[in-house]
């Protein structure tokens, strides 16, 4: 009889274990909402999310996110031009062009891609890709195309470890079914294989559109950090993730709490993509 | 038509994997030269510019989140494949939650945990706070690989056990937990790679102090957080590639050993 | 002497009716097989002896499974204690990860036997009862998994011997085997009959003939035929019956 009670005793730490996770986002949403959404509702949401100017220091201070929606925006669209097509590419190649032998070795290079700290990639793109920029445009070569190019690596690992996965789970008799027709292997492989993991793909890039725009301290080294309305591809831009970092530090009162507004916003962006991709994976399955 | 397809596809892997061979290299060689003895000194001074105090914050760091989170996390495992029933809906709850909280960007934890811990609980910015908010943060990578390494165990096994008359923990601490280790490891050991490279979720709950912190309360600063501090200050550029060779050090060795265990889990399987 | 005794039971999987109305004796220390075509419900009342079945979703049992006249389904019966007095061996060997010595002594621990002398004691037992202590004695500490399926299945029999259980249920335990090893567990299983009571589920009629003293045709959920074996497979009663054992059943 001990043991039957202890046995239920454990079941009940498990549960209050596997509780946890559901406290925590619990806390987290209303902890981020309740500091932004005061301000939020003192300021105007519509003041807030189509503001063109951010200036705390103003008197009366304007608190516009546009410039900062904007310029998150474009740099994970930029992103998402380079990274996606690249990506698929290259998750299409370890499914189906490499070797055994190659593919591992190449495979754990992904992992580790993913694993490589974002300091290292912002580190890396402000000691190389910085002056080449600032060679072929001019400026001080933190701008969006230098953020684009920086996210569209970062997100690599993403979106080939899902893509991939994808791929390599379409059915082998579709594939031999088209080969079967007279269609080359490559043929097989773009007309049937990558349109029948579609979805496994599109989830990929849905999060890879996660990780880019919640990407902060790489970017905040070579995106030039300007609030204020986006002036071209080779002018600098501020992102909602960086604009939080880089006056947090310093900030008080309202402009603390316009901060954390901007959070909800960007929070509520990632909740929608969340969806989203849990919505795509959904249907995938069945 | 099918050449070009080849050579598209080949391109894209060669850019990829160029790429992170590049950016390696490049930390590595600009790096290593610049690594010098003073940089492990015991105290940071503005003129050695030692990451060692960093090193040991990032140790301690790591240990404690791990601490919290692994147990949590594995348990959390065992209740969603061992106890839970298929269909039950508190379970779809906890994967959604996990699902959602592996996609919330780290600067928003790291407001959270300035919000929560820092302010409403007052532990200031502190080695608590970013551990608390570090552990939360690794959470559904645990959870995720657990899971996953249960489910890759036998049933047969289970039935087995149950069929000697073993209780429930007991099957699972001796016959399931043994076969899913290796997979559970090799997810812990990820989280230790994802608190490492953590910048954004510490800098406001961790703080940015130079020195080892001497209780749990005081504030220090990781080894990514100190190459951030760094390289925004312009003035240590060398001192920056040095962490970065470091930093990149630490991230291959696990990445190698979570590779490892990875092979051993479907090896066993 | 009747070790079990089935009263009118039903199964039922969810909306699933799996067994219907099953009444059935099982008599002590002689060997009952349980035959008939796949899906027909044997395995699933293999596995309500020892109440493995309550680990599946959604299964309901109505009617009286009594083992020595005590109802294992009453809701004060002791799970764990009912297992380790109806031990089970599967369709696939299924050692555990864990050396030869550790597989035998699980058993044993899980009920609180820790001496170590009394262990070394219960594997050396159960490893001559199960025929494969001459093969392994060298080498005890050895992985369980690293030995042939064959032996694999008789340390699976050692490791449900070394709880000392009154009853021993076989799930096809000779499915995945070869020839030769198959015949190594017939003989034993006849050797275990002495101090066992044991049912079998097979899928092979002409294993059946050879070792069992009972046999139960299943089909779709009942039982169709009960009788001596020797009299199901010369003079079955029914046709049915009749035409499963001579083949011509679909």
């Amino acid at each position: 009889m001990k043991t039957k009670s202890f046995e239920k005793f454990m079941e009940i730490i498990f549960l209050i274990s596997a509780s946890m996770s559901i406290v925590a986002i619990i806390l987290i949403c209303l902890f981020i909402f309740a500091g932004g959404i005061p301000f939020i509702s003192e300021y105007g949401l519509s003041n807030f999310l189509f503001g063109t100017i951010w200036k705390p220091s103003n008197n009366p201070a304007s608190y516009g996110i546009l410039p900062m929606i904007l310029g998150s925006l474009y740099v994970t669209v930029g992103a998402i031009i380079l990274g996606v097509p690249i990506g698929i590419m290259t998750a299409t190649y370890l499914a189906k062009f490499c070797n055994k032998k190659l593919y591992k070795i190449l495979k754990p290079c992904i992992n580790l891609m993913a694993g490589i700290p974002s300091i290292i990639y912002g580190f890396f793109a402000l000691t190389v890709l910085v002056p080449i920029i600032r060679n072929i445009f001019g400026g001080t070569g933190m701008n969006i195309i230098t953020a684009s190019i920086l996210l569209g690596i970062m997100i690599l690992p993403t979106i080939i470890g899902m893509s991939e996965a994808s791929i390599r789970a379409v059915p082998g008799s579709y594939y031999e079914g088209s080969m079967a027709l007279g269609a080359s292997h490559e043929r097989t492989i773009v007309s049937v294989m990558l349109p029948a993991a579609k979805s496994g793909i599109l989830s990929s890039v849905i999060l890879g559109i996660g990780r880019a725009i919640g990407e902060t301290m790489a970017v905040i080294l070579v995106a030039g950090n300007q609030a204020r309305m986006p002036a071209g591809l080779t002018k600098g831009v501020r992102t909602l993730t960086t604009n939080i970092v880089i006056e947090m530090a310093y900030a008080a009162d309202t402009h603390r709490e316009a901060l954390i507004a901007t959070a909800v916003v960007l929070f509520v962006f990632i909740l929608i993509i969340n969806g989203l991709f849990m919505v795509v994976k959904r249907r995938g399955l069945n | 038509m099918n050449k070009f397809i080849r050579f598209i596809v080949k391109l894209s892997a060669i850019i990829t994997f160029g790429a992170l061979f590049f950016i390696i290299g490049y930390i590595l060689l600009k790096g290593i030269p610049n690594i010098r003895p003073d940089l492990f000194q015991f105290k940071y001074t503005t003129s050695n510019v030692s990451l060692f105090p960093a090193m040991i914050t990032t140790l301690m760091l790591v240990a404690l989140a791990l601490l919290i989170a692994t147990p949590i996390g594995v348990f959390t495992g065992f209740y969603l494949v061992e106890y839970a029933k298929k269909g039950n809906k508190l379970v779809e709850i906890i994967r959604m939650a996990t699902e959602t909280l592996s996609g919330i960007p780290s600067i928003v934890y790291g407001l959270f945990g300035m919000l929560f811990f820092v302010i409403k609980l007052g532990f200031q910015y502190s080695l608590i706070s970013g551990t608390l908010t570090a552990a939360i943060m690794v959470l559904p990578l645990i959870i995720r690989s657990t899971e996953e390494a249960l489910l890759s165990v036998d049933d047969g096994l289970r039935e087995a056990s149950f069929g000697l008359g073993a209780g429930k923990l007991r099957t699972i601490f001796l016959v399931v937990l043994p076969v899913a280790m290796p997979g559970i490891l090799s997810g812990v050991i990820l989280s230790i790679g994802r608190i490492v490279g953590e910048t954004a979720a510490l800098m406001f709950t961790l703080g940015t102090a130079t020195k080892i912190p001497n209780s749990l309360l005081s504030s220090g600063r990781t080894l990514s957080l100190h190459m951030y501090l760094l390289s925004t200050e312009g003035m240590h550029v060398n001192e920056s590639f040095a962490t970065g060779v470091i930093l990149l050090v630490i991230i291959l060795i696990i990445n190698g050993l979570a590779n490892y265990l990875g092979n051993k889990l479907t090896k066993g399987r | 002497m009747y070790k079990f005794v089935i009263k009118n039971m039903d199964l039922y999987y969810g909306d699933f009716h799996a067994l219907k109305n099953i009444n059935l004796n099982i008599e002590e220390n002689k060997i009952t097989a349980l035959i008939g075509p796949s899906g027909c419900g044997k395995s699933t009342l293999l596995k309500s002896l020892n109440r493995m079945n309550d680990l599946v979703e959604g299964c309901k049992i109505t009617g009286d499974i009594l083992l020595d006249n005590e109802n294992i389904y009453r809701s004060d019966f002791d799970v764990n204690v009912l297992r380790k007095r109806v031990g089970m061996v599967f369709q696939k060997p299924n050692p555990f990860p864990m050396s030869i010595y550790d597989n035998i002594a699980y058993g044993p621990r899980t009920h609180g036997i820790k001496n170590k002398s009394k262990l070394d004691e219960i594997v050396e037992k159960s490893l001559r009862g199960a025929a494969i202590w001459d093969e392994v004695k060298t080498d005890l500490k050895k992985n369980a998994l690293k030995i042939s399926g064959g032996q694999q299945q008789r340390i699976c029999i050692a490791r449900a011997l070394a709880v000392e259980p009154e009853v021993l249920l076989m799930d096809e335990p000779t499915s995945a085997l070869d020839p030769i090893s198959t015949s190594k567990i017939e003989d034993l299983i006849q050797e275990l009959k002495k101090n066992y009571t044991i049912v079998i589920v097979t899928h092979n009629m002409q294993q059946a003939t050879r070792i069992s003293d009972k046999t139960a045709f299943f089909l779709s959920g009942e039982i169709v035929e009960f009788d001596d074996t020797e009299k199901l497979f010369t003079l079955p009663k029914n046709k049915r019956t009749e035409d499963y054992i001579t083949g011509r059943f679909g």
